[in-house]
């Protein structure tokens, strides 16, 4: 018997087509798949922007909102606390806010006090380590977890970053990055609209 | 194959029989018990060690049919499920005794599977031929850890909410992609609603389903090669007249009966913590988790549960001083490896290439030492699948090694425990650096295992099992 095994060509081109077709297919059903993990259009729209009312906030006080799902600080600082901002710089990792600045710090907010007015901070409250919210510590002086030349700021109970009253990270704390500045902008005086500026929504 | 034929019965055998030879004409039910367990030869000189596999098993039956009891009355809903799990704790009845089964039989799971991986290490049960089953059960190792995390969000708590904010974060840190990847595993910018709906899916059915036809891989390849034992001899070197290892003894009713003891010792010890600690003074069940989820607030301490905090450890002692230290190590590992290594020059060259990456990766203004924690906390769980290829030493059994190497294995389980302890406790500058020690000796341990292991004077390993009749 010579029943060689013949490769016959038009029967193998065939199988590899109807192989290649299927795989096609094989890979948009799973590429549909993996799709349906990505944020839901009703996601998307609870991101919009959100408006706050500041006219009651006092010096030294913080108002948390919610902004697509994070908190987002606005603290009205104190003149003392804003002092405070010059002299922490020689400790802290990114002063200047030039990390990754497109992402964490909008145009406006690159100063000292990372914000558009000098008191009004705002900030996304979510540490940039590993997604805990930090504490305030607004208190200045020594006390438990903080330097004893603490003046005032946020402590992440996580993983123990600190951060001073601009959201400015620490040196050598496991948080790499200041804290997020969204972008936003005032519509009058005491209105503030989180998530959207002038050059559209974030 | 041979044409079908029916066993013939004479006609006063009993209906059982008739019955279980028709279903083995159909089906081999019979063979699959013989071959599994009722004829399946395993050494006779096992000892309390060899009681975690069946164990296992048990646990996680018990895991399964609790979890389908509490599917039940649970809801994945980010506005109802933490309301739904008090639910199940107060008004279902005896709904607190499956819940706190299950959640107990969590804790218990890792227990055991961490004792059955420390007989392995002890006895050298993944050496080859056992590589495979060496893997397949270090798969099931992983999909554990996965059901684990995954499970623990359901509930709702603030634990469960943090805990998988802080896990999902982690793949942040991955250059380029991180940021989007960690936003499509959540499905929103936060973890909600829709982390818990697919959370429910891979806990009660994706990761299940992988689990079991890991479990089913993992018996039929230890089935196949046959049992380790105590000693670490070969019993099928040595067979019998009947063609059955000497040494070896039929599971049914020999172990049968020996692991039933266990399943008893087990189920008392289990049942007391079910019932008179269930939250196991905060490691079981963590306090913080009795509250509901807040995306506003964290918890002041936020620790992952027991069985994750020795990787966990090694995450947080990943600082950016610790990179220094790191660096000079890979460094040294390296240069190591050229010195004394008998690997290949291609493997050589392609390790200090990866090593040299690593080395400018870590250097200050390249990658954060963020993303080294994610990889050393991976790196700490992979590194125990190469075990049967990183072991070199002569014999499988830590009986017949040298002594100084039982210090060596202890060394490591301290280590191992050190890490885990000090993951459950808030981060304090010296926990940090017996955590950064800890981390160096769990690497150097496996990393160095191919020279460390084949040092010294080893003892002969006898012909015979060491086995004292009862």
């Amino acid at each position: 018997m010579s029943i060689e095994k013949q490769v016959d060509s038009s029967r193998r081109g065939l199988l590899v087509a109807t192989c290649a077709a299927g795989g096609v297919v094989g890979l948009g059903a799973t590429g549909a798949l993996v799709s349906t993990f990505q944020p839901s259009e009703r996601a998307k729209a609870a991101g919009a922007p959100v408006e706050v009312d500041i006219s009651s906030l006092q010096p030294g006080e913080m108002k948390t909102v919610e902004w697509r799902g994070k908190p987002v600080w606005i603290l009205k600082r104190t003149p003392e606390m804003v002092a405070s901002l010059a002299k922490d710089e020689a400790e802290l990792a990114d002063p200047k806010s030039e990390r990754t600045p497109d992402d964490l710090t909008p145009e406006y907010a690159r100063n000292q006090h990372r914000s558009i007015k000098p008191e009004i901070l705002v900030a996304v409250g979510i540490c940039s380590h590993l997604g805990c919210s930090p504490s305030s510590k607004f208190t200045p002086g020594a006390q438990p977890s903080l330097p004893d030349n603490w003046g005032g700021g946020f402590l992440c109970p996580c993983h123990g970053s600190t951060f001073d009253l601009a959201g400015r990270v620490f040196k050598n704390k496991p948080a790499p990055d200041n804290l997020q500045v969204p972008r936003h902008m005032y519509m009058g005086d005491t209105k503030l609209v989180i998530g959207k500026d002038e050059k559209g929504e974030a | 194959m041979a044409a079908f034929k029916e066993t013939k019965f004479p006609a006063d055998a009993p209906a059982a029989q008739k019955a279980l030879g028709w279903v083995d004409d159909r089906f081999p039910l019979t063979k699959l018990w013989n071959d599994q367990w009722g004829k399946y030869y395993a050494p006779k000189n096992f000892n309390f060690w060899y009681i975690f596999g069946s164990l296992a098993m048990l646990v996680l039956v018990l895991q399964i049919v609790t979890g389908i009891f509490l599917t039940m009355h649970y809801k994945p809903d980010a506005g109802l499920a933490f309301a739904s799990v008090e639910y199940i704790m107060r008004e279902v009845p005896w709904g607190w005794l499956v819940r706190y089964m299950h959640s107990t039989g969590a804790s218990a799971f890792f227990i055991i599977v961490y004792l059955h991986m420390t007989r392995g290490l002890m006895y050298g049960s993944y050496r080859k031929p056992r590589e495979l089953i060496w893997l397949f059960g270090f798969a099931i190792f992983l999909c554990l850890m996965a059901e684990a995390f995954f499970g623990y969000l359901l509930p709702w708590g603030q634990m469960s909410y943090w805990g998988a904010q802080v896990i999902v974060n982690l793949f942040g840190a991955i250059p380029l992609i991180g940021p989007d990847l960690s936003l499509w595993i959540r499905g929103d910018y936060v973890v909600s609603d829709a982390t818990l709906n697919r959370f429910f899916a891979f806990h009660v059915i994706a990761i299940p389903l992988v689990l079991l036809g890991l479990v089913a891989a993992h018996l039929i390849a230890l089935h196949e090669v046959g049992s380790s034992n105590p000693d670490g001899i070969e019993v099928k070197e040595n067979l019998g007249a009947d063609g059955h290892p000497v040494d070896s003894i039929p599971s049914h009713p020999y172990y049968t009966v020996h692991d039933l003891f266990g399943v008893s010792v087990f189920l008392t010890i289990f049942s007391a913590v079910v019932f008179f600690a269930p939250e196991m003074g905060g490691y079981f069940l963590e306090y913080n988790n009795f509250l509901p989820g807040d995306s506003m607030k964290t918890p002041p301490h936020i620790a992952p549960t027991w069985y994750f905090t020795a990787f966990y450890s090694v995450l947080r002692a990943t600082t950016s001083d610790f990179l220094w230290v790191l660096m000079a190590g890979i460094a040294g590992y390296t240069a190591f490896l050229w010195l004394k290594s008998k690997l290949s020059g291609m493997v050589k060259i392609a390790v200090s290439v990866i090593a040299l990456l690593m080395i400018v990766g870590m250097l200050p203004g390249a990658l954060d030492a963020k993303f080294w924690g994610v990889v050393f906390f991976g790196g700490s769980v992979v590194i125990l699948a190469f075990l049967p290829w990183l072991d070199h030493s002569p014999v499988k059994s830590i009986r017949y090694r040298p002594d100084w190497h039982k210090y060596v294995y202890a060394g490591l389980a301290i280590a191992f425990v050190a890490l885990g302890y000090l993951g459950t406790q808030p981060p304090s500058p010296v926990g940090t650096i017996i955590a950064q020690i800890a981390t160096l000796y769990y690497f150097s341990f496996f990393l160095l295992m191919p020279w460390w292991s084949e040092m010294g004077t080893f003892k002969k390993v006898p012909d015979r099992v060491v086995f004292h009749a009862h």
